[in-house]
């Protein structure tokens, strides 16, 4: 077991340097920094004397090795646009994302669940039919359209959301929360049901399809011909045989709702990380993208980390390795 | 003669199809006493395991009882509905499926599974109900029964494996066993040990068994009486040395001159021509007419009638007699 968690532990640093690596190569086509930096006044010696100073006259392959050594330390150098070291600004607006990530993961894990359960039991009834086909909906529109629908409906037509922002935050420490005012709270549904919707049709079908094939299978009739009740059959029995698959892809999703959490965020002007980058980006603010595109693959290989754990927890032919069996 | 615990009258269960409806099991009747073994045989598709998951009320819709009824202690069960029919499960009457390998929940303990059914149906303590696994893990013949007892099903054998299932249907203490072909997937040393528990456990505790298989040493071995289905309808019904030795219908005569015997030496086996025809292309009359060396006018026109001859009794107009086969 230790073994294993060090090897994959290896393998996700190995993952975090090539994920480094590409991202520093691709950082030379975006566009010249240096144009953003300097006004209309510069000379070639300005320009030149600037390059010099952030290191970007030498090879990208050494670029990246600065960059590697730094960052090991904590030290993601100096944001171009705002002259701020990147570690402050990142941890100034992480609160704001994984706030967001947190309240639409949970729904959609919580919803997704439930009505995947809930659709494959009552598989030929009305609500449940009603329910798959509004899910295609789901499934089907692209996020930053749910978003400005819903700001047309809530915010715009009825007045009851608000349309943009975080509302008023509290600090807590170096955490700003907007968990603990009215405000804060009303202004996260919006944008937690843009971002979860999608994540929660996808757990929801998934958690469907697995549902009906464990329901298929001889040890629910087993279960069933054993007179135990059908709650048990169905959440006891059948539910836990569906779970690592279904904590395979919502292990993915959570990561990839940090990680586009980037166009909710546009859409609703929220103040994190992803909109963070998207400025990063159209100012070739070097140090912010390589320290986000660090963060959010620490955040999935972390993730995933996670879920290979949670198998050992769930499925015991996975821990067989000592006892002989397969 | 006791009071049957089992007894099946008239029963009829139906399959609509777009294509009309189909009689997986037409007419069947029969009745099974405490302590008593009796044998289920026929070809894949005869309807043994039909009529089998009709008396525990485990069909799969849309097949449904049409007609005829199920006493189980004496108390009418076919027309029970969801809860009332879930208590029988269980309790009064168990169920050992085919596959040991997929008929245990691979996520759960064994132990849990065993006291999860005791639990379901006795009103006992938790730790009673602990207690009573690892008696009935000892009984079945587990070695270290208290410690395997935490063990989960991919620890065991297949064999094994159909061990703990034994337990499993019998934990309740049912008075009825329905044994859907409990050793075909087994290894033959394997299926003897298990035919030979099964005996052993009703004998003990006076459960009629309904032993359901295609294999006829199984029935010579283990069975009381013996059933013969032929396309959803029973051939011919009575004690299994009549049945094996002397059969009335030509049906029988024909399976057992298929079964390969060692004091017949070396000499080919007889094969029946043809073969069961589809559930939804019954000749009219009898259903064996268009393969029997038999048949005459009158059995393509009317199924035949029931005669009886002993403890005996078959559907067919033109009866082997006793003599002729011996």
């Amino acid at each position: 077991m230790l073994a294993y968690v060090i090897q994959r532990v290896a393998q996700s640093a190995l993952v975090l340097l090539v994920v480094g690596l590409v991202a520093f190569s691709m950082f030379r086509f975006v566009g010249d920094p240096i144009d953003n930096m300097l006004g209309q006044e510069r000379t070639q010696a300005d320009i030149d004397r600037l390059r010099v100073v952030l290191g970007l006259d030498q090879p990208f392959v050494v670029q990246y090795y600065k960059f590697l050594e730094s960052a090991v330390q904590g030290n993601f150098g100096v944001s171009y646009r705002q002259g701020r070291p990147v570690s402050e600004i990142l941890m100034e607006r992480a609160p704001a994302t994984l706030e967001l990530a947190a309240v639409s993961g949970f729904l959609a894990i919580s919803l997704g669940i439930a009505l995947g359960v809930f659709t494959a039991i009552r598989r030929n009834g009305f609500a449940a039919n009603a329910i798959m086909s509004v899910s295609l909906i789901g499934v089907s529109l692209p996020t930053f359209l749910i978003g400005i629908l819903l700001i047309y409906l809530f915010s715009v037509e009825l007045g009851w959301l608000p349309s943009f922002g975080r509302g008023e935050t509290v600090k807590i420490g170096g955490w700003s929360t907007g968990f603990l005012t009215e405000s804060g709270l009303k202004a996260l549904i919006l944008p937690s049901i843009t971002l979860g919707l999608y994540q929660m049709t996808l757990i929801m079908r998934l958690v469907r399809s697995e549902m009906l094939e464990v329901l298929r299978q001889d040890y629910i009739r087993f279960a069933r011909a054993r007179g135990l009740k059908e709650r048990a059959v169905n959440f006891h029995h059948a539910l836990k045989n569906t779970l690592v698959p279904v904590i395979t892809v919502t292990g993915l999703q959570l990561g990839s709702i940090i990680a586009f959490a980037i166009i909710t965020e546009t859409v609703f002007q929220w103040p994190g990380v992803g909109l963070l980058f998207i400025n990063a980006i159209q100012f070739v603010d070097i140090p912010v993208m390589a320290a986000y595109l660090m963060l959010i693959s620490v955040m999935f290989v972390g993730i995933n980390l996670i879920v290979d754990l949670l198998y050992f927890a769930i499925d015991p032919r996975l821990r067989a390795d000592r006892t002989g069996g397969h | 003669m006791t009071k049957p615990i089992l007894s099946i009258r008239d029963l009829t269960v139906e399959i609509p199809t777009r294509h009309g409806i189909l009689r997986p099991v037409d007419g069947v009747s029969y009745d099974i006493t405490a302590g008593e073994i009796l044998g289920v045989v026929g070809e894949s598709g005869a309807g043994k395991s039909m009529a089998g998951n009709a008396v525990i009320g485990l069909l799969s819709p849309p097949a449904h009882i049409s007609k005829g009824e199920i006493h189980v202690n004496g108390r009418r069960v076919d027309q029970l509905q969801g809860d009332a029919m879930r208590k029988l499960r269980g309790k009064e009457i168990g169920m050992v499926f085919q596959d040991p390998l997929t008929s245990l929940n691979p996520l759960l303990r064994i132990g849990d599974q065993l006291t999860e059914t005791m639990l379901a149906h006795l009103d006992i303590s938790r730790a009673e109900a602990d207690k009573r696994a690892v008696a009935a893990l000892e009984e079945v013949g587990i070695p270290g029964a208290a410690e395997r007892v935490g063990s989960y099903p991919h620890e065991f054998s297949g064999g094994m494996r159909q061990r703990v299932v034994i337990a499993l249907a019998l934990c309740a203490e049912p008075s009825l066993i329905i044994a859907d072909e409990p050793t075909t997937a087994l290894d033959v040393s394997v299926q003897a040990q298990i035919i030979a528990l099964l005996k052993r456990l009703c004998r003990d505790r006076g459960t009629a068994v309904m032993l359901i298989t295609h294999d006829m040493g199984v029935i010579a071995e283990a069975a009381d009486r013996v059933a013969v289905m032929y396309a959803g309808k029973l051939a011919e019904l009575g004690p299994v040395r009549d049945v094996l030795t002397a059969p009335l219908h030509p049906y029988t005569d024909g399976l057992m001159g298929s079964t390969p015997l060692a004091s017949r030496g070396k000499a080919r086996l007889h094969q029946i021509p043809g073969a069961m025809p589809r559930l939804d292309a019954l000749p009219p009359g009898c259903a064996f007419s268009p393969r029997c060396p038999k048949v005459q006018a009158v059995c393509r026109q009317d199924p035949g009638p029931h005669i009886e001859d002993g403890a005996g009794r078959a559907a067919c107009f033109f009866p082997l007699s006793r003599e002729e086969v011996a």
